[in-house]
């Protein structure tokens, strides 16, 4: 049983879809994402919390080049893998109730993202990193393009080619790797045991950090994302924030700072600052929003910034802080996006200032927004908690300037979070929201299983700590050896 | 040897089929004689070739690898011309005959082992498609195409020419051997005019190739051109070009790196960011590509500065990928064209809905132009940057990766145009011999990025 199964099933999944009908073609996609969530669950019960690789596979691609179809499963890999395999069918299930048009193509890109998104995530080999890093764009691409709002044309050409742009210089960063080692291969292993001097690195690290802070995005390069979570369509904002966002953290945990330690340590301290900047930035842009998904939008941003200034610090707490708030941060947007894709849906608008009331006629819906704004605010005993303890507790050994600052999401996530909902949800009903019709049926599903997700999680995270744990125990002490090679 | 031999005699059997009236032999004549020639030349792989007719010419693995791709390149090109020609005039054989003739002489030129015979192969190359390009004779812009094209080609072929005789003047020899076991055994005492030579042999043959400064014929040229012909100039002649260069480079003028790089650098910087450049300000799809031509014969000049053992692989994927892109987008072009009597953007506004076929190839062609991973176009970008900064020739890799970044704007806005816009238009009768080609191609782009290996080994 090797990663191959995980990796190639979304793309024969992809294919099998294009050939159903306009209306069956979703539940094709849900069984074909479920029966990989299966799978992965599989994966997850054979799982060995060790530090080493399991499940690998490690196929001639071009041998003479050096490039091996090589991937394969630790721990942080085993969180990455459960969090998409664990969204897409919920991100499926999100669209039940839109009617798109070209629905086979719809679906079939999405399984086509999951399948490079699952390459990012379990690649070993420099190449295949790449080529699964644009494979994940292209359909994103389609998708925001062809099913987003008007002005997509323009605002998705943007977002394409700043990621484009972003992982042409990562492409040479691993060129360049490959180069350096005596053995001309793109294997990760051996990229980890080159010892390239500081000034060289650096290089290193900007050619990667480019790429993954626009991913991410990390302040000052995030002026795609909020024009492209608003016009893209819901399922592929959810897509976007709930999964692909994690790709540049899951670089930056292994293929920035293992491959480039020396140059990290140079511009560890400018980097921690972006993005704690990029925290306040968001918070402040996001007070000022009225259109409901912006709003989720720039939070996402000032999310992403702690869990980027966790990793930044590195120490094993932080990362494994990371880890758990990208799964938590995952889930937890992705039910605030269906939050606004059903409002929107519903009344027509995302202008927070038109709404109000929608709790009184509306029970379960209200309670299912209450969670997952608590979730996202980060309640002791819900998902969001955990990590953002273990990141800021992180922040607090590298600088207690820093985490009064980084602190402030917390805070300033809770007015913004707290004062949309009450404006939304509270106060009287308006002509708008008193015919507003209570979730049933796929949104109840969607919107259940993500409210029990963000309690359980939050309760005992234990266990998803416990897969990791070793393999980021791992990491940190190899790259703090080169560190002290260097002093 | 024996593929360059039936390829001559070829065209005089199509010539002959024309005088008879055979028209409805002529494609599949052609065809099947095409065939059979790079059947002959894959029978001689690996066969320890050794220069023949007294040193004239070279049949060796680089000379057989690039001889097919033409020729497979201009059998692709010639499926796509049933019932073009006829809409130009009665004498097709004539136009299938001088496609052959010219290329004849790119056989030549990918297998020369004398700078003569270099001459030779690009003259008779030239002088056909000159012809070619003015074939649409009540047309006036084809009429600029030839005669601009004629004038600026005899121009650059005097600068070749002259290279060539300083070269000899200097080392006594035509025979690419000779040559180079002159500049070996004089590292010191090199004749200024065997730099000369040199210099003027970049001229001539950037001009071949539409490298700036010396590209100026190219827009008006590939614009003008009937378009089949444009699709055969830029990806078969072009093919062609470059592997003539770089032959000539890799085999005589390697030890002298340290004095033509400098220049040659200079000459892809500008290429790269003129053809780019440019590119984005076209209406037109054809003049675009014309454009966007200038700017990939400076991503494959990359292989002839950062010269090493993996040149001619990395020339030959990169010339694959972009001449089985171009034919895609050339074919559709020439259908949309047909239907709207414009080759500009808007018409091919909205073109999903009615003919997701075409709008899916050319999709996937300019996705390889762009060298988007999963596609050919990107192995070919993926070997090039790689070759380069194995040289250390980063800053030049920084400034390509800034024209792919450029690139996206315009391969990307025909993909805006079929997919996001909408437009009243008919559904396009695709006749099967297209569909035949540019689903090839679409699935071969798509093999090559997929398993690179296949090709990627070969040289």
């Amino acid at each position: 049983m090797t990663v191959s199964i995980l990796i190639f099933l979304p793309v024969i999944a992809a294919l099998i879809v294009l050939f159903f009908k306009n209306e069956t073609a979703k539940y094709a996609a849900l069984t074909f994402s479920v029966v990989e969530l299966a799978i992965a669950g599989l994966f997850l019960s054979r799982f060995v919390p060790d530090a080493s690789v399991q499940f690998s596979t490690d196929i001639a691609w071009m041998p003479r080049l050096g490039i091996y179809f090589n991937a394969g499963i630790d721990g942080i890999s085993m969180i990455m893998v459960l969090l998409t395999t664990l969204l897409v069918p919920l991100i499926i299930l999100t669209t039940y109730k839109h009617q798109y048009k070209n629905a086979p193509v719809f679906y079939a890109l999405i399984l086509f993202m999951q399948a490079g998104l699952l390459v990012v995530f379990t690649a070993l080999d420099g190449f295949l990193f790449y080529v699964g890093w644009e494979a994940a764009l292209i359909p994103i691409y389609f998708i925001c393009a062809l099913w987003g709002g008007e002005n997509r044309i323009r605002i998705t050409i943007k977002f394409f080619i700043y990621t484009f742009a972003g992982s042409l210089f990562m492409l040479l960063g691993i060129i360049y790797l490959y180069l350096q080692t005596p053995e001309k291969t793109y294997d990760l292993s051996h990229f980890y045991s080159l010892n390239l001097d500081a000034h060289h690195q650096s290089w290193v690290f900007w050619a990667f950090f480019l790429a993954f802070a626009i991913k991410m995005p990390i302040f000052p390069f995030h002026t795609w994302q909020p024009d492209t979570y608003t016009e893209a369509p819901s399922a592929g904002t959810m897509m976007l924030a709930g999964i692909m966002l994690k790709m540049g953290i899951y670089g930056v945990i292994r293929w920035l700072i293992p491959n480039a330690p020396l140059g990290f340590l140079e511009w560890r301290n400018l980097a921690l600052i972006l993005s704690v900047i990029g925290i306040v930035y968001a918070s402040i842009i996001a007070f000022t929003q009225n259109d409901g998904k912006r709003l989720v939008a720039y939070s996402s941003i000032a999310h992403v910034g702690l869990i980027s200034a966790g990793i930044f610090v590195w120490t094993s707490q932080g990362i494994q802080g990371a880890l758990i708030q990208m799964l938590s941060h995952g889930i937890n947007i992705v039910g605030m996006f269906f939050i606004w894709d059903i409002i929107s849906r519903r009344l027509n608008t995302r202008a927070i200032s038109e709404m109000g009331g929608i709790a009184k006629v509306a029970p379960k819906f209200a309670l299912a927004f209450l969670i997952i704004v608590l979730g996202t605010v980060a309640l002791p005993l819900t998902n969001g908690f955990i990590g953002e303890f273990m990141l800021l507790n992180s922040v607090f050994q590298a600088s207690i300037t820093l985490v009064a600052v980084a602190g402030l999401t917390m805070i300033f996530g809770a007015v913004y979070m707290l004062r949309m909902y009450k404006k939304v949800m509270q106060g009287e009903t308006n002509a708008l929201t008193a015919v507003f019709a209570d979730i049933s049926g796929s949104e109840l599903v969607v919107l259940s299983i993500i409210c029990c997700l963000i309690i359980v999680i939050g309760i005992y995270p234990q266990p998803i700590l416990h897969i990791s744990e070793a393999s980021v125990n791992n990491l940190i002490q190899s790259v703090n050896h080169k560190f002290a090679q260097v002093k | 040897m024996n593929t360059l031999i039936v390829i001559s005699v070829l065209p005089i059997l199509v010539l002959y089929l024309g005088l008879y009236k055979v028209q409805k032999a002529l494609l599949p004549v052609t065809i099947i004689g095409l065939l059979v020639a790079a059947g002959l030349a894959v029978a001689q792989w690996n066969n320890s070739a050794q220069p023949i007719y007294h040193g004239m010419m070279l049949f060796d693995n680089f000379a057989i690898a690039f001889s097919v791709i033409t020729i497979v390149s201009t059998i692709l090109i010639l499926f796509l011309s049933a019932g073009y020609f006829e809409r130009i005039s009665n004498h097709i054989a004539e136009y299938y005959a001088i496609i052959l003739f010219s290329l004849a002489g790119i056989i030549v030129m990918v297998s020369f082992y004398n700078l003569t015979m270099l001459f030779i192969g690009i003259e008779i190359m030239s002088v056909s498609l000159y012809i070619l390009a003015g074939i649409k004779k009540n047309d006036f812009a084809s009429n600029e195409a030839s005669l601009k094209y004629f004038l600026m080609g005899a121009f650059s072929t005097g600068f070749l020419l002259f290279g060539i005789t300083l070269i000899y003047g200097a080392s006594g020899s035509f025979n690419l051997e000779a040559i180079r076991n002159w500049v070996i055994e004089h590292p010191h005492g090199i004749d200024p005019m065997f730099y000369t030579g040199i210099l003027l042999i970049i001229v001539g043959l950037c001009f071949k190739v539409g490298a700036a400064p010396f590209h100026f014929w190219t827009p008006d040229v590939y614009d003008g051109s009937p378009t089949l012909i444009t699709a055969y100039m830029s990806t078969v002649a072009k093919t062609a070009a470059f592997a003539a260069f770089l032959r000539l480079f890799a085999a005589c003028f390697a030890p002298l790196s340290d004095f033509w790089v400098p220049v040659l650098l200079v000459i892809t910087i500008i290429t790269l960011f003129i053809g780019n450049i440019t590119a984005l300000y076209q209406q037109s799809f054809k003049r675009m590509l014309a454009f966007s031509s200038i700017s990939h014969a400076g991503y494959l000049l990359f292989a002839i500065v950062a010269l090493g053992s993996s040149s001619a692989g990395s020339v030959f994927v990169y010339a694959t990928a972009y001449s089985i892109a171009s034919i895609i987008a050339f074919g559709v072009l020439i259908l949309v064209s047909h239907q709207s009597g414009s080759n500009s953007f808007e018409s091919f506004n909205g073109l999903s809905k009615k003919n997701p076929f075409l709008a899916l190839v050319l999709t996937i062609a300019m996705l390889s132009l762009a060298g988007i991973p999963l596609t050919a176009g990107f192995i070919g970008k993926f070997f090039m940057f790689s070759g380069a900064l194995r040289q250390y020739q980063v800053l030049l890799v920084i400034l390509a990766v800034i024209n792919a970044i450029i690139s996206i704007f315009y391969y990307f806005r025909v993909i805006i145009a079929m997919y996001f816009r909408d437009a009243d238009r008919e559904e396009l009768m695709v006749p099967a011999y297209y569909k035949f080609v540019l689903g090839i191609s679409a699935l071969a782009t798509i093999f090559i990025g997929i398993f690179p290996a296949f090709i990627a080994n070969l040289l």
